[in-house]
């Protein structure tokens, strides 16, 4: 049986881990951006995002790793900002955890 | 629900030991329990006991350490990781003839057993890498 | 019981990441079934011909020869991230399944905890 996948980032876009991650994010999963990776969620990197937002694949970042890198109004829309309890909450949810760094 | 964390990264280099904290804190606030936090490659840079960071900045150590007696959280250092790293607790500095060790409670040292038998009795595990 | 699946993303020697990735696998693979998966320049922990002896590092792309012997059967890489790499799995010094997208995605479904190194 498929497993519904959580996947975190936690590297700067220009990483081509990211690329894997999101080669390898499907339809019934979702995604947490934390400590550099929130960066993938600016203007500038956004449009990496674009495919998976479009698959209705939600997408989530860090409320501190925002917040500390002066990012809270530079998000792309169509992301949600969490706290650390949400990122627990949605480890749970999801059946595996699967971190790209 | 039971987690096992599994830390990589080492204190002050990277963010992702501070990440774990807040996360295994979170853990520990949402209900969930903490089965295991598991230290290995760099990770084990977080059980240095004789880290000793400015004081305007917030001592990793220390955290770990409260965080473990608070709430009965075993930290589990990996000794393959380790002992290439110099990190060592009393009777491996004994085993291997150094001066002195660097690390004691609450972290252990244990084998990578450990880190399966994590990965099989948490019903989830969430990794903190560099 | 449960099944881990392994993903080696790091070239060798940069970084120990692999030859602890590959410590854990051997020490999972006593207990449990486990799979392993090369990605993205995780593939160059196997090619061919690797001498390491004048790095002062270990070399441990021989030790994924002893996989058999600890009945880790389940081995993998990606095909897209092989030819982005101008490899086939000839190169490689043990035989690995090359698979698409799609199936990695499974792979990765179908294991109750990844470990990634």
């Amino acid at each position: 049986m498929a497993a519904k996948i959580l996947h975190t980032f936690n590297k700067s876009p220009i990483s081509p881990v990211l690329d894997s991650c999101l080669r390898f994010t499907g339809e019934d999963d979702a995604l947490v951006l934390l400590e550099d990776g929130v960066y993938t969620a600016t203007a500038a990197w956004g449009v990496k995002l674009d495919e998976l937002i479009d698959a209705g694949v939600p997408v989530y970042v860090i409320k501190i790793d925002v917040d500390a890198r002066g990012l809270a109004n530079r998000l792309i829309e169509d992301v949600q900002v969490i706290e650390y309890d949400g990122f627990v909450d949605l480890c749970a949810n999801y059946e595996v955890v699967k971190s790209w760094f | 629900m039971k987690f096992a964390i599994l830390v990589y990264g080492p204190p002050y280099t990277y963010q992702a030991a501070h990440s774990a904290l807040h996360f295994a804190r979170a853990v520990t606030e949402s209900g969930h329990q903490i089965y295991r936090i598991f230290f290995y490659h760099d990770g084990v840079y977080n059980a240095n006991a004789l880290i000793a960071p400015p004081q305007d900045e917030t001592d990793i150590h220390a955290q770990w350490t409260t965080l473990a007696q608070e709430h009965d959280v075993e930290l589990i250092v990996c000794i393959a990781s380790s002992l290439r790293r110099g990190i060592l607790d009393e009777t491996e500095a004994d085993r291997y003839e150094k001066s002195a060790g660097n690390i004691g409670k609450p972290f252990e040292i244990s084998g990578l057993g450990q880190l399966i038998d994590a990965s099989i009795n948490a019903d989830r595990v969430v990794t903190f890498g560099v | 019981m449960k099944r881990i699946l392994f993903v080696q993303s790091r070239a060798p020697y940069g970084t120990l990441s692999g030859q602890e990735g590959l410590d854990a696998l051997l020490m999972g693979s006593a207990f449990v079934e486990c799979a392993l998966l090369f990605l993205g320049d995780g593939i160059y922990q196997l090619l061919s011909n690797q001498d390491a002896a004048a790095l002062g590092l270990k070399d441990y792309s021989v030790s994924f020869g002893a996989l058999k012997d600890y009945g880790v059967q389940n081995l993998y890489c990606s095909e897209s991230d092989l030819q982005h790499r101008v490899l086939e799995t000839d190169d490689l010094v043990i035989p690995v399944t090359a698979l698409d997208d799609a199936a990695i995605r499974e792979l990765m479904a179908s294991h109750d905890v990844i470990l990634s190194f």
